[in-house]
């Protein structure tokens, strides 16, 4: 196969050509879009949870499949409005064509992928996946389309883009050039998303003696009002609802596991942003806690509350639930879960109900949670001001 | 009591597996490790015994399936192994004849030690089945075109293992069982292997759950499909997800159960026979204490149970009896369950250390060891002209 370097001059170009010829891949005519291609795309596009629309996806996929290299363009359009489910019928329709027609050493249309990949218009999944598509013809070429891609719309582009700035960064300090690798390091953290690149480049910049605000780079919700405990033998106080999921009243006082409960202050300090529920209430088992914060918003927008805690857990926004997990110590990771989120303008109330079982080996300690909220890339929203008004200690 | 020659003979004939699936499941058409055809070799030697060896696009502990003179294996990769990737390769040289990529739907968190791409692979002769720790769920023709694909954490959102989830796939009546069970929204399902569809869901017991279910052959064709858990064993109807017998004394929830012909060797208690031959509940012949599985389920060859442990020591126990008859050390640990035909049983540690040990001795021999140098922790697959030993992103053939 031709070197895809070569080629990102001709495609760069294409993209400008294309988009001004046609608006994009995105808007076609609308003769292609009554072809029989077009109908099989919409069925493939129809498929839903429980197997919906399977029948009318699989007699379209016997179309998709008598495709040539030609049609590829406008299956990828297909992509950039396919739920999960059809992205996936779809990928594989793409797959089945260019595995057949390269037998017939059939050259892949390196030109239309590159510019659909340069096209941020589409969707994010299926630059991704036209990225691994141009990778896998082309491993060597492939990465040199990178540069310039560290702010992309795309997670998994994005984090091909940093990662060759990590390995120039790395190979500068080995060589010892400290000044260039403290740059290239701090781009990449900059740019930087997934929590792996950002633990690597905070690491490496603490070796080269650049310090990192970790809480304003995740964008950790500090601050907190906690109160309990409450009873969970036999795991039973997750389902039942205690005054809290009713109500939030801070200068309220309730009958609790181990007699009145109050709500207290509860600030975290931590680079990770844990809330330990440990440290206000003791290392407690059969437990209940509720933590609670308010979150200012200057306008209504939709966000991600990422959470991450290997305790039972229920979230609640502005009173409605939005999640729950009854695992307990299964395991804990930065941005584990990811809940969508529609702040409104103003005042919005978090309110998170911590589990603690009864297990009583060592690494059943834990009784702590870490949330931020961020875009759909993972950057934290600013500005938001986070915390309750008052502190409780000053109401009393 | 043991099974009869002719029921054994009968169950055989009666298996779902599709004549051309050699080894159409995790630990083969009997789920119990064992190729019942000839023999395994009696050196291992990087220089004669390697027929081939490829790099894998993706991590994985899923065990290859073989079916006539392909191979089926799957991995992830990607920054959150989010890349789910199936492969069917040729046999014969380790050329990949199709890969179809995939976008996990669920989550694929899971402890660093597996994978997403831990469940096995499953076939029925016509079709390829992938589960994923995400809970996507694929069915793939034999030449790759995708048949169905379900997202099934998407169906059911609550629906994961924070450590990842690992049951393999099995099939039979046209429909394929999915074990998803774990702390939270714990269930299996019974899915139409033409539509995708679900026949039947069954709530299961809301706890972690590793292990793998298995087909029974029943006189007459019929089968029955048995979920293990930590409660113990339930068979259902693979159609219908109809209760027909439920053993409630517990069981593991990391090693799975091996069959011989009417008999499910289940461990629970140790290690636990149960004839499931008659009408109703099974019939406990024995329970031993002292044979004890690890990570690793029972191998079942020439009248003889095995039992791996994590730390290396092989148990060898008597079939019709449960009797405790040897123990050997082998260098551990281990995860992966060994493979058996005739009289030797290969097992490979998590280093990559294939062992090859000679069960005509007394008390069992160590006789051969080849160093892959490559985590492994899937269980290997046998064909009749090979071994298949999936490492963490390798796959070698060695010769039998």
């Amino acid at each position: 196969m031709k070197h895809l370097i070569s080629l990102i001059s001709a495609i760069r170009v294409r993209v400008i050509l294309i988009t001004l010829l046609t608006g994009s891949f995105a808007s076609l005519p609308d003769l292609v879009a009554q072809t029989p291609l077009a109908e099989a795309l919409r069925a493939v596009q129809g498929v839903g949870p429980h197997g919906a629309g399977h029948a009318e996806a699989q007699t379209a996929t016997k179309l998709l499949l008598t495709q040539d290299l030609a049609s590829l363009p406008q299956i990828l359009n297909a992509m950039d409005s396919a739920n999960p489910l059809a992205m996936n019928w779809l990928r594989s329709a793409v797959e089945s064509i260019v595995q057949r027609e390269q037998s017939r050493h059939m050259p892949l249309p390196v030109a239309a992928l590159g510019g659909f990949l340069l096209d941020t218009a589409h969707s994010p999944n299926a630059r991704a996946y036209v990225y691994q598509l141009l990778s896998r013809a082309d491993p060597v070429g492939a990465p040199r389309l990178l540069p310039g891609m560290i702010n992309d719309p795309s997670m998994e582009i994005r984090h091909a883009a940093i990662q060759g700035i990590l390995d120039q960064a790395t190979t500068e300090l080995g060589a010892n050039h400290k000044e260039g690798a403290t740059l290239l390091f701090q781009q990449a953290l900059q740019h930087a998303r997934d929590v792996d690149q950002i633990e690597l480049a905070v690491s490496k910049l603490k070796t080269l003696g650049v310090k990192t605000d970790l809480p304003k780079l995740f964008g950790w919700i500090q601050k907190w009002k906690i109160v309990g405990p409450f009873e969970n033998a036999k795991r039973e106080g997750y389902e039942r609802v205690y005054p809290p999921e009713t109500a939030i009243h801070l200068e309220a006082e309730y009958d609790g596991k181990l007699g009145k409960a109050r709500w207290a202050d509860l600030v975290s300090t931590d680079d990770y942003g844990k809330i330990d529920a440990n440290l206000p209430l003791g290392k407690l088992k059969d437990a209940i806690a509720y933590c609670y914060t308010e979150v200012q918003s200057e306008e209504a927008i939709n966000a991600e509350i990422r959470l991450g805690c290997k305790n039972a857990w229920k979230v609640w926004l502005n009173g409605k639930l939005l999640f729950g997990r009854d695992e307990y110590h299964r395991g804990v990771e930065i941005d584990q879960y990811r809940l969508p989120a529609a702040l409104k303008k103003g005042k919005n109330t978090l309110l998170v109900k911590l589990g603690q079982n009864e297990q009583k080996e060592d690494w059943t300690v834990e009784w702590e949670f870490q949330m931020r909220i961020t875009d759909a890339q993972g950057s934290p929203i600013t500005p938001l001001r986070v915390g309750v008004p008052l502190p409780i200690t000053a109401s009393r | 009591m043991k099974p009869s020659f002719l029921l054994l003979t009968l169950c055989a004939l009666l298996s779902p597996i599709h004549s051309g699936a050699h080894w159409p499941q995790f630990r083969g058409p009997e789920s119990n490790g064992t190729d019942n055809n000839g023999e395994l070799p009696s050196k291992l030697s990087a220089d004669s015994s390697i027929a081939w060896q490829i790099p894998l696009p993706g991590r994985g502990l899923s065990s290859p399936i073989i079916l006539n003179d392909r191979v089926y294996v799957t991995c992830s990769s990607g920054p959150k192994q989010q890349t789910l990737h199936v492969l069917c390769l040729n046999a014969a040289d380790g050329h990949l004849i199709w890969e179809r990529t995939f976008q996990a739907t669920g989550r694929t968190m899971c402890h660093e030690k597996t994978s997403v791409a831990a469940p096995s692979p499953a076939t029925d002769g016509e079709h390829i089945f992938a589960l994923f720790s995400s809970n996507d769920l694929i069915c793939l023709d034999l030449a790759g075109n995708l048949v169905w694909f379900r997202g099934l954490s998407l169906d059911y959102p609550n629906a994961s293992n924070s450590l990842g989830m690992s049951s393999s796939l099995i099939t039979a009546d046209g429909a394929l069982i999915a074990q998803v069970e774990n702390d939270t929204e714990s269930f299996t399902a019974g899915i139409d292997v033409a539509t995708g569809a679900n026949l039947w869901k069954l709530d299961r017991p809301r706890m972690a759950n590793w292990c793998s279910p298995t087909v029974l052959n029943l006189p007459g064709g019929k089968h029955l499909a048995a979920l293990q858990s930590g409660k113990g064993i339930t068979a259902v109807d693979p159609r219908t997800g109809q209760v027909a017998w439920d053993y409630k004394d517990g069981a593991s929830t990391t090693s799975s159960s091996a069959l011989s012909g009417s008999v499910i060797y289940a461990p629970s208690h140790g290690l636990t026979a149960l004839d499931f031959s008659g009408a109703g509940e099974p019939k406990q012949l024995w329970r031993a204490g002292q044979l004890r599985p690890g990570t690793a389920s029972p191998v079942i060859v020439s009248g003889r149970i095995f039992l791996m442990a994590d730390s290396g020591v092989l148990t060898c126990g008597e079939l019709e009896t449960g009797k405790r008859l040897w123990q050997l050390r082998t260098k551990g640990p281990f995860s992966a369950t060994p493979v058996a035909a005739g009289n030797r049983l290969l097992a490979v540690n998590e280093k990559g250390l294939a062992q090859l040990v000679d069960l005509s001795k007394p008390e069992g021999e160590v006789i051969s060891e080849l160093d892959l140098n490559h985590t492994v922790l899937g269980t290997p697959s046998l064909a009749k002209e090979g071994i298949y030993i999936r490492g963490e992103s390798k796959l070698w053939k060695l010769r039998r």
